[in-house]
This record gives C-alpha cells, structure tokens and sequence, in this order.
C-alpha cells in the first residue's frame, strides 16, 4: 500500500495553547554526563523583526552521542532521564533558550563520525511548513570534516555555527532572510 | 536508510504571498539537501507517563461543560508505507465555539469561554488510532486581507518515529464555504492532497444522543523501499 504523506499547515499564531504544557528548556537534569552548555537566541524576521510566536525545538544525542530512541542501535551508555528532546517558544524579543550537555559524536551516513550538532526544527506562523537546520559548536576541529557542514556553501556555514559570549552561553541566530541568513536543510 | 521525499505539490512553497506572514518569514535561499543520518532518522519517544488520560477529552477539564456542539474526532495515523503508527504522541489546539481563541493575542470580538481551554493530548493505540471528544470550532476573521475568514479549523502535531517525519498540519470540517477563500488551504497546490486536510463525517464513531464523529486519518512520511524492493 502507498499513501502520501499528509500535507503541513501553518501551527499559527496560538501555538501556546497546544504546546505549551510540554516547554523543555532545560535537556540534563543531575546526573546526565557531559559539558553543560546554555544556548541562547532569537529569531529574527526579514526586516530583523523579533518572531515572538516560534516554537524552536531541538533533538540531541547525548555526551557518549547515543540518542535516547530505538533507531540508535549502538552500544553506548544512555543515562535515564536523558531524552534529548527541547522545545522553547519564543518571548516578545524572539528569545529562546535551553540548557543541555554538548552531544558527543553519532555516525554519518557512511558511518565515519559527525561534528556534535543539534537538529533544530523551527515552526512559526507566516511558515507554511517546519524550518530545519543544525547548531555546530564552537572550537571544534571536527566541523571542517563533517559530512554535512561540509555540503553547505563555504561562506554561509557559520550561520550554523554557534558563537561563545563572555558569560559564556553559546549564542546561535536564527535569521529567516538576508545577508547572513541561516541556512535551512532540505530534508 | 532515509525516507521519502514529498510528491510534487502535496506540500506547500514557503512563499505564498496570498498568505501575508510568508513574505517576510519564507527563506529566500534554496534549501540545502540533507541526507538523511541516525540525526534526522531517530525521535523522541513520548509514553502514557507524559499524558493524563483525560487530556483526550477537551469538554472535561473545568467545573462545567463548555458552550457549543460536542464533536468526537478520531482517526488512524498511518505511515506511507500503510503502517498503523503506534504510541504517536497527538498535540491538538483550537477555538471555541465562538471562534475565540484562549490567548492573550487573539482579539476577535467574541466571548471566552471559561469552560473551554482548548487544547488536547493523546497517543496512539496499537492500530494507530486515536480519539478526541472536543467542541466543534467556530470560524473567526484575521487581518490577512479585507473580509477574511478563517474556515473552522483544530490545530494537529505529531511526533513520528523520526525527526523528519515531524508534522503540523489543520484539520478543517467537511462542505465548508470559506475553504476556497483561505489562503492557508489554497496554498496546497495538489487538490488531493488539500482535500485530505478535511475530515469526514463519520456514522460509525457518531455517538447516539451525545455527539457527532469526524474522522481524520494522518499520514506521515515513509520510509524508502529498499534497492532490493525497487528491482521486484
């Protein structure tokens, strides 16, 4: 049997009201191992408009780079309490943010290892269907050969890179338009 | 491993000027390919400790019952492939009957009801159906263009077994007038495809002396046929 898949629709301006009861800002509670990073950003309009009513979530292995599915197969340790899974809506400043642990390294599609990423979908009215892109880290020599970055044009790869601010937290924009748009993957 | 592109036209563009918010929100660069890794084919895994069991009844969860029509809306969530998805977490939202959301940016001139939040959660069984019992929507204006209208609608998202098959889509009630005019369902170019965002009456699930049913069977995205199953 085959059957198309069921067509997207905008999640509209009253996001809050079906998801807000599920918001995880925060990924690793204690005894999740691993570097804690806070991530912080906005979301930005053409016009470099706050979009206040995005629901920005992100999917993550953990620091061993297992994710908490049974698609990941390999044998690695996954803490419980560990999922993986963040959702943030963004406020009046187009601000969203999560605390986790850095990701460790997962296999790539010919099964070399990936730079530590965090799969982002984005949804928000005015988008007919979900953005999805990736926030690489910092300082990391692995991203000159990750498989993917490296399938993006050389010059907007840093729109996938997060920033390290004094305070520390890593900062990653998302802008929808422009210069410095951040690239979207085609999934 | 990697799963299925969509069919031409059964997703809408970005860009769809008729409706307004995309002109300053649709990326303006082409997307950039992505094989599909252990990254975008795992998911999170949702489970009946995440959800109250009432959570599917929309109608219960104040002192009293809310104004309107009860509706039970129920279906299957099924992959491509016609595989019942099971333990699929369903997020839903709506208007009430008045056509008034619960929220502080909603300013329609029509009245809250203090009965009705509306908002729904449910997880699939092992044949992939699900079941809400909720207040039928009423319609309501937006300021996308003069005397618009937005037909009566229930807000769905799903978790699939994968990051890509992650789905927001509308749920919109069979003969309604103000379909054609809306740009939200007119920017799927594919009639067929649009036409399965509208639910069906439903005798079966009707509920005598107590309700209607609607039936909306989602699909999300499949899995590729193996190389081995593309030669047979």
């Amino acid at each position: 049997m085959s059957l198309r898949a069921s067509t997207s629709q905008t999640i509209g301006p009253y996001l809050r009201i079906g998801l807000e009861w599920m918001v995880i800002e925060d990924l690793a509670p204690q005894g999740v191992a691993g570097e804690r990073v806070r991530i912080e950003g906005r979301v930005l309009d053409a016009d470099g408009r706050p979009v206040n009513d995005a629901a920005v979530e992100i999917w993550q292995a953990n620091s061993h780079g297992k994710y908490a599915s049974p698609e990941d197969k390999q044998d690695k340790p996954l803490e419980k309490g560990f999922r993986g899974y963040g959702r943030s809506l963004t406020d009046d400043a187009g601000a969203f943010r999560f605390r986790t642990v850095k990701p460790g390294p997962v296999p790539g599609p010919d099964g070399k290892p990936q730079a530590p990423h965090v799969t982002v979908t984005i949804f928000m009215r005015g988008l007919l269907k979900q953005l999805q892109t990736r926030i690489y880290f910092p300082d990391e020599p692995a991203n000159a050969s990750d498989p993917l970055l490296t399938l993006v044009p050389a010059e907007r790869r840093a729109t996938l890179i997060a920033a390290r601010r004094g305070d520390g937290v890593l900062e990653w924009n998302v802008l929808l338009q422009g210069k410095n748009e951040t690239v979207f993957f085609d999934f | 491993m990697s799963y299925r592109r969509p069919y031409r036209g059964t997703q809408p563009d970005y860009l769809f000027p008729p409706y307004a918010s995309t002109v300053k929100r649709a990326p303006s660069h082409a997307l950039v390919l992505l094989p599909h890794t252990l990254s975008e084919l795992s998911a999170p895994v949702f489970g009946y400790g995440d959800i109250k069991p009432t959570d599917g009844d929309l109608t219960k969860q104040h002192k009293a019952d809310p104004q309107g029509e009860r509706i039970v809306v129920s279906g299957r969530v099924l992959d491509e492939n016609g595989r019942a998805l099971p333990g699929i977490l369903i997020e839903i939202w709506q208007a009430n009957a008045a056509g008034r959301y619960n929220h502080r940016v909603d300013q329609h001139d029509a009245p809250i009801d203090p009965n009705f939040t509306g908002a729904g959660r449910a997880l699939t069984d092992a044949e992939g159906r699900y079941r809400f019992v909720t207040i039928r929507p009423g319609e309501y204006p937006w300021r996308n263009h003069h005397n618009a209208w937005r037909p009566a609608h229930i807000h769905f998202s799903l978790f699939g077994p994968a990051i890509v098959t992650r789905l927001i889509t509308q749920m919109y009630f069979p003969g309604d007038p103000l379909l054609e005019y809306d740009p939200m369902f007119t920017c799927v170019p594919d009639e067929k495809a649009r036409n399965r965002l509208v639910s069906v009456f439903d005798w079966e699930t009707t509920m005598p002396e107590f309700a209607l049913g609607y039936r909306f069977d989602i699909v999300l995205r499949g899995r590729e046929a193996t190389p081995m199953e593309n030669r047979r």
